[in-house]
């Protein structure tokens, strides 16, 4: 892969999207294989959000924003169309809404290397639209990205898709074993 | 690693967030002790610097398993481990916003608190001391024990079972120091060795929460 393109990860439930997604994030231990890409320009984002439900939008990306040391919230709002509900409390806010503040968080990371797992889970149509459009320009900008997703985000030529099917990893004896135990 | 504490300061002064949990806790062990022992004032100021530690003791094993769960369950744990800031800095964090939201109001409370269980004023400042320099050491303790049981739902128990073994030096220097010096013998050492206990839990266990923490994210 190279800068300005995204991965696209297809393939069933189960297949190891997830497992793939959080080794390149250095979550996981990598069994064989080198990952050259330097953890610092890798931004992870899961299946859970990581927003807090009794602060308001704006103190949770304020949050991260200190965290990465990046200066401005009020862009990235807009940009995910979350700039009306800066003030309100994120255990208020309807799924969708709260998957746009988790992804927002995306953009104040300043990093170049996306990760996404299942980003468009309980987005609407209009939203995964503006979403794909904001990966665009992230790969315009010479960024790029990995994308576990199910859905077509309407990147046309800039995405290569990978089939995980066909490297499936061969369930051990010794997981089965363990398996077992529990 | 400012932005997460004050973060976590916010969410735990917000609707549900824990900040009066231990403190009511701590509240009730000590009005209810006086109605258990009886009315003897010389018996409740003998075992009371005990009773205060042991309270103060399970009000913050009360508060421990929030510490990483909450973040656990919805990514943040994910996510700040994948950021720039070290997870070493994130136990700090969290075990100084655990001492800031349960250590340190007990220790303000002490004043009240021994006057309820009959003990003199200028005794009182014993029991002070032996908690401001021993309750840290509960707080990173319990810190290190809720990375351990960080992945599991309901690990409460468990996280108890763990934790109390290690609390029981904290236990006896802290009481030690604050019964001696109220029954007028010198309390050097025992204040010094709590002190150590503190000091040297907060060298060592960040490092170890922090690897604990590494594997119960895979």
């Amino acid at each position: 892969m190279k800068n300005g393109h995204a991965g696209i990860l297809r393939g069933p439930n189960g297949v190891g999207k997830t497992t793939l997604l959080r080794a390149l994030a250095g979550l996981q231990p990598v069994e064989a294989g080198k990952i050259k890409c330097s953890l610092e320009d890798i931004c992870y984002s899961g299946h859970a959000d990581g927003v807090k439900p009794t602060l308001t939008v704006q103190e949770n990306l304020e949050f991260w924003a200190n965290i990465f040391s990046s200066p401005s919230i009020s862009e990235v709002a807009e940009k995910f169309m979350i700039i009306d509900l800066l003030n309100s409390k994120v255990g208020n806010l309807s799924a969708g809404q709260k998957r746009r503040v988790g992804l927002a968080r995306l953009g104040l990371t300043g990093r170049q290397v996306w990760l996404l797992d299942e980003p468009t889970v309980s987005l609407d149509e209009t939203s995964v639209k503006i979403f794909g459009n904001i990966i665009k320009d992230h790969l315009s900008e010479d960024g790029c990205a990995l994308i576990a997703t199910h859905i077509d985000l309407g990147l046309e030529n800039r995405a290569q898709i990978f089939d995980l099917l066909k490297y499936k990893a061969a369930s051990g004896e010794l997981s089965n074993s363990n398996e077992a135990f529990l | 690693m400012i932005a997460l504490i004050i973060r976590d300061l916010k969410i735990s002064v917000r609707a549900g967030g824990g900040f009066g949990l231990s403190l009511a806790f701590f509240f009730i062990i000590v009005i209810f002790f006086p109605f258990a022992i009886g009315p003897d004032l010389d018996l409740l100021s003998k075992v009371a610097p005990g009773t205060l530690w042991l309270g103060a003791l399970l009000a913050c094993l009360l508060s421990l398993e929030r510490i990483f769960a909450l973040d656990f369950e919805d990514g943040t744990l994910d996510l700040l481990a994948t950021s720039s800031l070290p997870l070493e800095s994130v136990v700090i964090s969290k075990a100084l916003v655990h001492w800031l939201t349960t250590g340190l109001p007990l220790v303000l409370l002490t004043p009240f608190f021994g006057i309820l269980l009959g003990l003199q004023n200028n005794n009182i400042i014993f029991l002070i001391i032996s908690l401001i320099f021993g309750t840290p050491a509960l707080s990173i303790i319990g810190t290190f024990g809720a990375a351990l049981t960080a992945g599991m739902k309901r690990g409460g128990l468990l996280l108890s079972i763990l934790v109390l073994p290690l609390y029981i030096p904290t236990l006896i220097f802290g009481a030690e120091a604050a019964r001696r010096g109220i029954q007028g013998f010198e309390t050097q050492n025992s204040i010094l060795l709590l002190l150590g206990v503190s000091l040297l839990s907060w060298a060592i266990l960040p490092f170890a929460a922090a690897s604990v923490l590494r594997i119960n994210l895979r």
